[in-house]
C-alpha cells in the first residue's frame, strides 16, 4: 500500500482540525455548522476504516517535526491503538451526525465555536491513542481535557454548569498529575521519554508497583473509578447530550486505553496482588455506580452513574487479566482481555445511543427530570424504538451486545478456582457474585429509565406537544442501534478482530484456541460452554412470527379499546404511576448504608405537607469536603504572607537577595 | 473419578452439615432455636465420631461418641432450656452488626480457615484430614457469634459451639484425644455451665436484664 | 443438522408445550389435597388457556405496541429455552446454543419485557408489580450464579448437556456441595417462578401481588399466552434443576425412540418435583417483600458454602 494506515489516520486527524478551524470563520452561522458536522462524521467513518486496516497490519511508527527540540512528537499505531481508534471512529460518526441536527443557536456558545471545540476534542482523543512518547501523550491529554471542559460549559450562563465544569477540570488535572508521575517512574532514570525506551527499561523492586498504582490513580480519575468519580455525575448532565455521549462513550475509553498501555505494554510483568486490589476497586465502583443510578431522578445523571458502573466492570475485567497473566495462564488472560475490549466497544455504542436519545427527549420536551416525563412512546416512536434497543443492550440481555461481553467475563471468572494462590482462588468466585449483582441491578435501572420516560402516561400536560427527532438524529440513532444488534449477533467476527490486540499484548489468541465459528461462540471448547446469539435470535423471532400467525388464524377474537382496568379503580391520574424515586425505593432501602439520606417528612398537622428526600454521596462528606477544608486552611496560612504594605514586599525581596548573596557562591 | 468409600463420604457430609449449622446459629434470633441448633450440632458430631470409629476400627472413639451424645445432645441442652425458662429470655433483637454483614464476615472467615488449614492437613496422617478446615471454620464462626451477640445466653452457646468445633478438629486430625483429656474437658464444660448459670441469675438480679451492655457500667468513669 | 435431528428438537419443544400446563395442574391438585379441599381437574389449565384464547381482548386505550407484542416475545423466549434445556435428550441441535448462564439471560429477557409492558399502561399496579419483580429478580441472580459455579466446578463445564453426561455417569455418591447447591437452586426457583413463599400465584390483593400485578391489564389471547409461558417457565426451571442435580434417565443421543423412552422418567421426576413444590407451598407462608432479600441471601449463602466445601473437600 502506498498510503500507510498511520499516514491516513494522521490525515483524518488533520481533517478534523481543519473542520474545527473552518467553523470559527463564521461562528454565528448555523448553516455552516449543519454542513461541517456531517463532514466530520464522514471523516470519522474513514478513520474507522483506516483503523481497521491498521488493526490487521504490523505496528508502524513515525516522528513528526513538531514538539520539543530533543523530544519531537512520536506517533505509533499498533493493534491496541487501532482498536480504540475504531471505537472512536464508529461512535463519533453517529454522534457528529446527531450533533449536526442538535445544536441550535442561542444556547450560550456560538455554534461555530462549538464546532471548533468539538473537533479539537475528537482530534485530541485520536492523538492520545496514537501518541508514542510521554510528552505528546500529555499534550494531547491536556488538550482533550480543555476542549471537553469548554464543551461541558457550553451553556455557561447557568452557575451550576460552571461549577460542574470546574469540578471536572480539577479532577482531570489531579489525574493528569498521577499520569505524569507514572511516566516519570516508567522512564527509569534514563531520561528518554519515548514509549520505545520505556519498553526497554526493566524496573526493579517496588517501582513497577508504584508505576501501576500511579497509572490506576491517574487513568482512574479520568475513567471515573472510585473515589475519583464525583465529577462524572456533575459533568455529564451539565454538558449538551452529544458531548455527554462523546465523553461517556469514547473519552472514558481513552483512559482505559492508557491503563492497558501502561500495564501490559510498558510494564513487563504484573504482580497478582495488583489484580486483587484492582478487582476490589472495580467491583466496588460497579456496585456503587449502579446503586446510585437506581436512586436518581434526572435522566442524564442516571446514565452518568451507569457509566461509572460499566467502567467498574471494565476495570474488574482488567484486574482479572492481570491475575491470570501473573499466574502464567495466557489463554484465560486473553479471554478476560477480550471481554474487557468487547465491553469497551459495546459500552461506546449503547451508552452513546442512550445519551443521544435523551438529547432528543430534552429537545422535544425541555424536561430533564424523570418526574415530568412519561408516555413518550406515542409521540416519539422512532426514538422510543431505538432507545429500547439501547436499553436492552445495556441491561445485558441476549441476543444483544451487552450480554456477550458479560458472558465472556463470567466465563473468565469461572476459571478462577483454578488459580494456584489459595486465598485468591476462593475469594474471587465469591467476588463474581458482586459482578452479577451489579449486572442484574443494571437491568433494574434500565427498566426504570425506559419505563418512566417512554412508557406509562405523560406526567405533564405539555408533553402532548412533543415531536419526534429529525432525520439526521434518526439516522444517527439507527446507526448505533444497528451496531448494537450486529455486535451482539456476530461475536466471533468481533473477537477475531480483538485477537490482534490479544496477540500484541499477551501473545495468545482466543479464536485459534477455542472452537468458535461464525455461528457459535465457544472460547474454550463446546463441551465447556457455548453461546450462539444468532440461533437464539432466529428461534425467538420465528416462534413469535409463527405464534402470531397461528393465533390470528385460529383464535383471533376481536380486540376493543377501553380505559385501563386497574382492578376497577375509577379515578386514575398520571400522578398515580410510579415516580422515579418510587421505582428506586427498594434499592434505597436494601442498600441504605451506601447513601447519605436526608428526609423531610410531613407531619399530620401540616396544612401544606411537603415530602423531601435526597440521597447523596457519602464520599463528598468523608473525602472531598475535608480535603477542601484542609486546602482552604493551608491557603489561609499562606495568605498571611500577603500584608498589603509595600514595605513588607520590599522586605521580602531584600531578604531573598541577602540569602542568595550569603548562601549561594 | 471414582467415588470415595462410603465412610469418607458420610464424614464429608457431616462436616458440611456442621458448617451449615454454625452459619445457621449466626443468623438465628430465637434463643430456643439456638439451643436446638446446638443440640443438632452435638448429634452430628456424635454420628461423625461413630462413623470414624467404624471406618478406622478404633473402638475408643465409640465411647467418645457416646459421651458427646449424652452430654451435648441431652444434658447441656436440658440445662440451657431450664435456664432460659427461669430467666425468661426468648428473643434477641439485634446484635452488634446486622445479619447480612455478619454473614459476609462469616464467609471471609471460612475462606481464611480453609486456607490456613490446608498446610496443616498435609501433616496429619488420618483419612479425614481434609475436614480440618471445616472444623477450624466452625470454631471461628462460633467465636464470631460470641463477639456479635448482646445477650448472655447466646454468648455461652457460642462458647459451647467452639468446643464442638475443637472436638471435631481433634477427631479428624488425630482420631480423638486420649480418654482422660476428653473426660476432663467434658467435666470442665459441665461445671462451667453450672457456674455460668449462677452468674446469670446474679446479673439478672443486679440489672433486671441479661443485656450485657449493662456490664459496661462497671468500668471506671473519668 | 439433519432433518431427523430437527424433528427430535421439535418433538422436545412440543412435549414441553404439552406437559407444562399439566405440571401446573398437578401442583394445584397436590396443594388442594394437602389443604383438605376437593382438587380441581388435572386438565383445568388446558381448559383455562383454551377459554382465554376464544375471548375478545380488551386493551387499554393508551397501550403501546410493546404491550401487545410482549406476550408473544415472552412466549418465544420460553419456547427457545425449552428447545435448549435438555429435558429429554442431550445431543439435540440447539442444545449448544446457550449454556446455563445464557439461559439465565434468556429468562432475564422475558422478565424485563414483562416489567416494561407492566409499566406501559401507567397504572399504579403495573409499576408496583414491575418494581417488585425486578427487585426479586436482581436478588436471585447472585445465588443462581453461585449454584452454576458449584455445578461447573464438579462437572467442569456450564453447558447443560455436558453436566448431564458427567453427573449421570458418576457412581452414586453423596456430594454435600451438590446438596447445598440443590437447596439453594430450589429457593431461587421458588422466587423466580412466583411461588410461595416469595409470591402467591393465586392472589389479587395489591399488597401481595408481584407476578399477577404485571398481568393485570391482559385479557384473552394475550393472557392465554402469558399463562402458558409461566407454565413453561416452571417446566424449564424444573428441567434445569433435574439436569443439574438428578440427570438420570435423560436420553444420550437424539433419536426419536430414545427420547420417547426418556419421557416416562421425565414425567415421574416432574411428578415428584411438583408434589414437593406443593408441600413447600403448603408449609410456608408468603413473606413480606422486604424479607425477600433475607430469603435469597440465605440461598446465596448456601450456594457459596457448597462451592467452598467443594473446593476444600473435593466433593
Amino acid at each position: 500500500m502506498s498510503f500507510s494506515p498511520l499516514a491516513l489516520i494522521t490525515a483524518a486527524i488533520a481533517a478534523w482540525l481543519a473542520i474545527g478551524v473552518a467553523g470559527i470563520l463564521k461562528p454565528r452561522s448555523l448553516r455552516v455548522v449543519r454542513v461541517l458536522f456531517p463532514i466530520g462524521a464522514a471523516v470519522a467513518v474513514f478513520l474507522a476504516i483506516f483503523a481497521f486496516a491498521a488493526l490487521r497490519s504490523v505496528p508502524e511508527a513515525r516522528v513528526l517535526p513538531l514538539g520539543l527540540p530533543d523530544l519531537p512528537f512520536h506517533l505509533r499505531v499498533d493493534a491496541l491503538s487501532a482498536f480504540f481508534l475504531l471505537l472512536l471512529g464508529g461512535a463519533s460518526a453517529a454522534i457528529s451526525l446527531f450533533s449536526s441536527g442538535y445544536f441550535r443557536a442561542g444556547e450560550g456558545t456560538a455554534p461555530g465555536l462549538i464546532c471548533l471545540q468539538y473537533h479539537t476534542f475528537l482530534a485530541a482523543m485520536a492523538l492520545v491513542l496514537i501518541a508514542d512518547d510521554a510528552y505528546m501523550f500529555m499534550v494531547a491529554w491536556e488538550t482533550m481535557a480543555l476542549a471537553s471542559y469548554f464543551l461541558v460549559t457550553t451553556d455557561h450562563r447557568l452557575p451550576e454548569i460552571r461549577r460542574a465544569g470546574f469540578l471536572y477540570l480539577l479532577i482531570a488535572h489531579v489525574g493528569a498529575i498521577g499520569i505524569l508521575l507514572c511516566f516519570g517512574v516508567l522512564q527509569g532514570g534514563r531520561g528518554d521519554y519515548t514509549f520505545e525506551a520505556m519498553r526497554a527499561v526493566s524496573l526493579t523492586s517496588f517501582w513497577p508497583s508504584v508505576a501501576f498504582f500511579l497509572a490506576l490513580f491517574g487513568f482512574g480519575a479520568k475513567a471515573g473509578l472510585l473515589p475519583l468519580h464525583v465529577w462524572l455525575p456533575e459533568a455529564h448532565p451539565a454538558a449538551p447530550s452529544p458531548v455527554s455521549a462523546l465523553m461517556s462513550g469514547v473519552m472514558l475509553k481513552t483512559a482505559i486505553y492508557g491503563l492497558l498501555r501502561v500495564t501490559f505494554d510498558l510494564l513487563h510483568a504484573q504482580q497478582w496482588w495488583w489484580g486483587a486490589i484492582a478487582l476490589a476497586l472495580g467491583l466496588l465502583t460497579a456496585l456503587y455506580g449502579v446503586i446510585f443510578a437506581a436512586a436518581q431522578t434526572d435522566m442524564k445523571r442516571l446514565l452518568a452513574y451507569s457509566s461509572i458502573e460499566n467502567i467498574g466492570i471494565i476495570v474488574a475485567g482488567i484486574a482479572l487479566t492481570i491475575l491470570f497473566h501473573a499466574y502464567g495462564k495466557p489463554l484465560l488472560a486473553a479471554i478476560a482481555l477480550t471481554a474487557v475490549l468487547y465491553h469497551c466497544l459495546n459500552h461506546a455504542f449503547f451508552k452513546s445511543l442512550l445519551f443521544l436519545a435523551t438529547g432528543s427527549v430534552l429537545h422535544a420536551t425541555k424536561e430533564r427530570s424523570l418526574g415530568k416525563l412519561g408516555g413518550l412512546i406515542h409521540r416519539m416512536p422512532w426514538v422510543a424504538l431505538l432507545a429500547l434497543v439501547g436499553t436492552l443492550a445495556m441491561a445485558g440481555l441476549p441476543p444483544l451486545n451487552g450480554f456477550v461481553s458479560e458472558w465472556l467475563l463470567l466465563q473468565a471468572f469461572l476459571f478462577t478456582p483454578t488459580l494456584p494462590q489459595s486465598f485468591v482462588n476462593m475469594l474471587v468466585p465469591v467476588a463474581a457474585a458482586a459482578l452479577v449483582l451489579a449486572v442484574a441491578l443494571a437491568a433494574y435501572v434500565m427498566v426504570k429509565f425506559y419505563g418512566v420516560i417512554f412508557l406509562g402516561r405523560p406526567r405533564e400536560p405539555h408533553l402532548a406537544y412533543a415531536h419526534d427527532a429529525g432525520r439526521r438524529e434518526r439516522a444517527a440513532l439507527l446507526w448505533l442501534g444497528i451496531g448494537c444488534v450486529l455486535l451482539g449477533v456476530f461475536p466471533s467476527t468481533v473477537i477475531a478482530g480483538i485477537d490482534h490486540v490479544n496477540a500484541l499484548l499477551l501473545d495468545t489468541t482466543v479464536s485459534r484456541a477455542g472452537e468458535s465459528n461464525w455461528l457459535l461462540l465457544a472460547p474454550i471448547a463446546t463441551e465447556r460452554s457455548s453461546y450462539s446469539p444468532l440461533i437464539v435470535l432466529v428461534v425467538i423471532v420465528s416462534v413469535v412470527l409463527l405464534t402470531i400467525q397461528l393465533v390470528h388464524r385460529f383464535w383471533h377474537g376481536r380486540s376493543r379499546r377501553a380505559p385501563a382496568w386497574d382492578c376497577g379503580f375509577p379515578l386514575q391520574t398520571p400522578r398515580m404511576q410510579d415516580t422515579a424515586e418510587g421505582f428506586g425505593q427498594p434499592i434505597r432501602q436494601v442498600f441504605e448504608p451506601f447513601f447519605r439520606m436526608e428526609r423531610h417528612l410531613p407531619s399530620p398537622f401540616d396544612d401544606k405537607p411537603r415530602y423531601f428526600v435526597s440521597a447523596t454521596d457519602h464520599l463528598w462528606y468523608w473525602l472531598y469536603l475535608p480535603i477542601a477544608r484542609g486546602t482552604e486552611a493551608v491557603a489561609r496560612l499562606a495568605g498571611l504572607i500577603q500584608r498589603g504594605r509595600i514595605g513588607v514586599y520590599l522586605t521580602y525581596s531584600f531578604v531573598t537577595l541577602l540569602a542568595l548573596l550569603l548562601f549561594v557562591r | 473419578m471414582t467415588a470415595l468409600p462410603i465412610g469418607q463420604q458420610l464424614i464429608n457430609l457431616f462436616a458440611a452439615i456442621l458448617l451449615l449449622l454454625a452459619f445457621a446459629m449466626l443468623a438465628q434470633r430465637r434463643i430456643v432455636s439456638l439451643i436446638d441448633l446446638f443440640a443438632a450440632q452435638g448429634l452430628v458430631l456424635a454420628l461423625s465420631t461413630a462413623v470414624v470409629a467404624y471406618s478406622t476400627r478404633q473402638p475408643h472413639l465409640y465411647e467418645s461418641a457416646a459421651l458427646t451424645l449424652a452430654l451435648k445432645v441431652f444434658v447441656l441442652p436440658w440445662l440451657l432450656y431450664r435456664l432460659v425458662r427461669k430467666l425468661d429470655v426468648r428473643w434477641e433483637f439485634e446484635g452488634l452488626i446486622n445479619i447480612p454483614t455478619t454473614m459476609l464476615i462469616g464467609i471471609v472467615l471460612v475462606v481464611l480457615s480453609f486456607n490456613l488449614a490446608l498446610p496443616i492437613s498435609e501433616l496429619a496422617s488420618t483419612v479425614t484430614r481434609s475436614t480440618l478446615g471445616i472444623a477450624m471454620a466452625s470454631v471461628m464462626l462460633a467465636f464470631l457469634m460470641m463477639i456479635t451477640r448482646r445477650k448472655a445466653i447466646p454468648q455461652v452457646i457460642g462458647f459451647l459451639a467452639m468446643e464442638n468445633g475443637l472436638l471435631f478438629a481433634a477427631t479428624s486430625a488425630t482420631y480423638g484425644m486420649p480418654m482422660v483429656v476428653e473426660l476432663g474437658i467434658a467435666l470442665d464444660v459441665l461445671v462451667g455451665m453450672l457456674i455460668l448459670g449462677v452468674f446469670f441469675f446474679q446479673i439478672r438480679e443486679q440489672f433486671d436484664s441479661l443485656d450485657l451492655r449493662h456490664l459496661e457500667n462497671l468500668k471506671e468513669e473519668e | 443438522m439433519s432433518a431427523a435431528a430437527l424433528l427430535s428438537q421439535l418433538l422436545q419443544v412440543a412435549i414441553a408445550l404439552l406437559l407444562a400446563p399439566l405440571l401446573v395442574g398437578w401442583v394445584n391438585q397436590c396443594r388442594a389435597w394437602l389443604q383438605n379441599k376437593r382438587p380441581p381437574s388435572l386438565f383445568l389449565p388446558y381448559r383455562t388457556i383454551h377459554k382465554l384464547f376464544v375471548k375478545d381482548a380488551v386493551i387499554a386505550d393508551n397501550a403501546s405496541p410493546i404491550f401487545r407484542l410482549m406476550p408473544y416475545i415472552v412466549f418465544g423466549a420460553m419456547c427457545c429455552a425449552a428447545a435448549i434445556v435438555p429435558s429429554l435428550a442431550t445431543a439435540l441441535p440447539f442444545a449448544r446454543a446457550a449454556d446455563a448462564i445464557a439461559l439465565v439471560g434468556l429468562f432475564a429477557l422475558a422478565r424485563v419485557f414483562m416489567a416494561l409492558a407492566a409499566m406501559d399502561i401507567g397504572t399504579s399496579f403495573g409499576s408496583l408489580g414491575a418494581r417488585r419483580e425486578m427487585f426479586v429478580g436482581f436478588l436471585a441472580e447472585p445465588a443462581l450464579l453461585m449454584v452454576l459455579f458449584t455445578a461447573s466446578l464438579i462437572s467442569g463445564s456450564t453447558a447443560l448437556p455436558t453436566i448431564v453426561d458427567t453427573l449421570a455417569h458418576r457412581e452414586l455418591a453423596i456430594y454435600p456441595s451438590l446438596a447445598f447447591a440443590g437447596v439453594a437452586f430450589t429457593m431461587v426457583s421458588l422466587a423466580e417462578n412466583a411461588r410461595v413463599p416469595v409470591d402467591n400465584p393465586a392472589t389479587h390483593l395489591e399488597l401481595t401481588m408481584i407476578h399477577e400485578a404485571m398481568l393485570l391489564e391482559y385479557s384473552a389471547r394475550h393472557l392465554a399466552l402469558l399463562e402458558w409461558a409461566s407454565a413453561l417457565k416452571l417446566f424449564n426451571y424444573s428441567c434445569i434443576g433435574l439436569a443439574l442435580f438428578f440427570p438420570f434417565g435423560i436420553a444420550e443421543g437424539a433419536d426419536f425412540v430414545a427420547m420417547l423412552g426418556a419421557a416416562p422418567a421425565l414425567v415421574l421426576k416432574l411428578a415428584i418435583g411438583g408434589a414437593s413444590l406443593a408441600v413447600i407451598e403448603t408449609l410456608s407462608a408468603k413473606m413480606r417483600i422486604f424479607r425477600a432479600p433475607e430469603f435469597l441471601g440465605t440461598a446465596f449463602l448456601l450456594a457459596v458454602l457448597g462451592m467452598l466445601v467443594n473446593l476444600l473437600l473435593g466433593s
